[in-house]
């Protein structure tokens, strides 16, 4: 398990100082606006693809600490990575907040939400950009089969 | 005098043992019930569970009965002319529907006008905005001030001006956001000179204030059992007697009519019967008979009034801080709706929560109001009967410490 206080450190950084913050308005790019209805959180994500890996990956809109961070730790690790290859990152943090077995080396900063799935009426903010970014990248790919 | 300590002895969710430490600050989502809501509740599905209007045997017309005498209990609790003007729904939103598909849906046109406030509650817009698809009927905002405060100057200058046009003011009371309390029997008066009737949202409201349907003149005023202590799935519809006989029931069936043939031919029951097809929630309506009774014997002139004591004790705490901003400084019940400097308000309501004390962050509802007051979320605590200053000393001192670190620190 992560330390506490660095857990802590990490959270604040991204959600004082996300990456991959910004309004896309290039078509090139395919969107995700991800509104949860339970709570205010409301986040518009966009993935950049070439067919095969994600070029740029960005995200905006309104979240709290836990949406805007996880979006933020999440577009830098899958940013530059094949679809699949992202894909399964995902899917490793999924099973972290869902209290299964994961891989932690894959999840890097992610790690400070390795308790979160203790928090039951939070862990949709941590799932919230990071559905957002799933269901874009299995968008991607299904257009890639569809060519 | 409420005496708090002792009323707090017959709430079974505050005497519980989980909820030691517990500060609930969520009454204006739902109230807790006293326990002699719950037994009575019990009590029907143990000693009387009979359907109501129906059977021929002594259980059956005990519960048909007693079921009546909570209309009447209502009646009385409102000062209604008759129990006949008491209409049981299954809450606030499926009462402000009725208004607005049996009255709105049948009478006006595209010539009309409805008549509303940006601070409504989503149950009392939206089935004004299905009203204005199927009807042609247009849709105007009475101005608010920063502070939501309804400007009775503007309302009265727009009903003028529309000369005749605007058939129906529909508004709460109390917004669910902001907790004030609007002025009522003139808006109502100043609506019937100028040929509109009043709909009026009291599901804020009623719970804590007292409310004399005769003397406001409102023609109908909708609400919900489970925030005046009672149980979920009951509401109540009051309308004035002709409107009733005038609208269409949402829902025909069993109960509602008197007789019917072959051929399609129905003839309706007499209102309030004929709204109310179906089995209705028959040990929530008993058991809020119990809650009318508890308000009753408190009486509403000492809930109201140490209501507004301790809210404005919590308005006055809360203004001694400088890490806050208060978005209702000016309201009179129950409801203080607030941001903590700097922190998201979900991050500071989970924060709260984990610190033992429940609150709602978001955007409650009213989404439209977001333009007035000028924050997108806030976070919004809500008083009634049982709470008590030592709570408010304790999560204004919960709040007073609260920093993002500490926020970031309860989700980990
Ligand atoms: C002002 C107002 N109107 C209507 C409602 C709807 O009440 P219910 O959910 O009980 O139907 C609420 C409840 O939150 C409210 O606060």
């Amino acid at each position: 398990m992560m330390d506490q206080t660095l857990k802590r450190e990490i959270i604040m950084d991204h959600y004082q100082t996300p990456r991959n913050k910004k309004t896309i308005t290039d078509e090139s790019y395919k969107s995700k606006h991800m509104a949860a209805d339970s709570c205010i959180d409301d986040i518009t994500v966009y993935i950049k693809g070439d067919g095969h890996k994600i070029v740029d990956v960005a995200f905006d809109g309104v979240g709290c600490t836990i949406s805007t961070a996880s979006t933020s730790i999440m577009s830098e690790l899958i940013k530059g990575k094949s679809y699949d290859e992202a894909l399964a990152i995902i899917q490793e943090y999924e099973d972290m907040l869902d209290e299964k077995e994961y891989d932690e080396d894959k999840l890097e900063e992610a790690n400070a939400f390795d308790t979160l799935s203790k928090q039951a009426n939070r862990i949709n903010c941590g799932l919230i950009g990071v559905k957002g970014f799933k269901e874009v990248i299995e968008e991607l790919k299904r257009d890639e089969r569809e060519q | 005098m409420l005496d708090r300590e002792k009323i707090r002895k017959d709430f079974p969710m505050i005497q519980s043992e989980e909820s030691k430490g517990r500060i609930y600050l969520d009454s204006a989502a739902t109230s807790f019930k006293p326990k002699c809501v719950i037994d009575k509740v019990t009590e029907y599905y143990t000693k009387e569970n009979a359907n109501i209007h129906r059977g021929d045997y002594d259980l059956s017309y005990q519960v048909s009965s007693e079921y009546e005498q909570v209309r009447k209990l209502c009646a009385k609790f409102l000062n209604a002319p008759s129990e006949k003007n008491i209409v049981f729904t299954n809450g606030a939103s499926s009462s402000l529907n009725l208004v607005a598909y049996g009255y709105g849906q049948k009478f006006l046109t595209s010539e009309d006008i409805i008549l509303s406030t940006e601070a409504e509650h989503a149950s009392n817009i939206l089935p004004w905005f299905k009203v204005s698809e199927v009807t042609g009927a247009k849709i105007e905002y009475v101005p608010l001030d920063h502070e939501g405060v309804f400007d009775l100057e503007a309302y009265k200058k727009i009903l003028r001006e529309a000369a005749g046009k605007i058939k129906v003011v529909t508004l709460a009371q109390v917004s669910n956001v902001l907790g004030n309390i609007i002025p009522l029997k003139e808006i109502v008066r100043y609506a019937h000179e100028n040929g509109a009737i009043v709909c009026c949202d009291g599901a804020q409201s009623v719970p804590h204030i007292k409310v004399d349907v005769q003397d406001l003149d409102v023609d109908f005023l909708c609400f919900s059992a489970h925030k005046m202590l009672g149980p979920s799935g009951v509401g109540v519809l009051y309308g004035r007697y002709e409107l009733l006989e005038k609208m269409d029931p949402f829902m025909l069936g069993g109960g509602s009519n008197a007789r019917f043939d072959i051929c399609g031919n129905i003839l309706l029951k007499d209102p309030p019967f004929k709204f109310e097809a179906g089995t209705p929630c028959v040990e929530g309506v008993l058991g809020f008979g119990e809650a009318l009774k508890y308000l009753m014997d408190l009486g509403m002139e000492n809930v109201e009034a140490e209501g507004k004591e301790l809210h404005k004790y919590f308005l006055d705490e809360m203004a001694k801080l400088d890490n806050v901003t208060v978005y209702n400084p000016k309201s009179e019940t129950s409801i203080v709706t607030f941001n903590i400097n700097g922190i998201f308000a979900q991050d500071a309501a989970a924060y709260l929560n984990s610190q033992g004390i429940a609150v709602r962050s978001g955007n409650h509802c009213a989404k439209i109001l977001l333009n007035v007051i000028g924050a997108s979320e806030t976070i919004r605590a809500s008083l009634y009967l049982y709470n008590t200053k030592e709570e408010i000393d304790r999560t204004i001192a919960v709040i007073k410490e609260a920093t993002l670190e500490k926020c970031i620190g309860a989700a980990i």
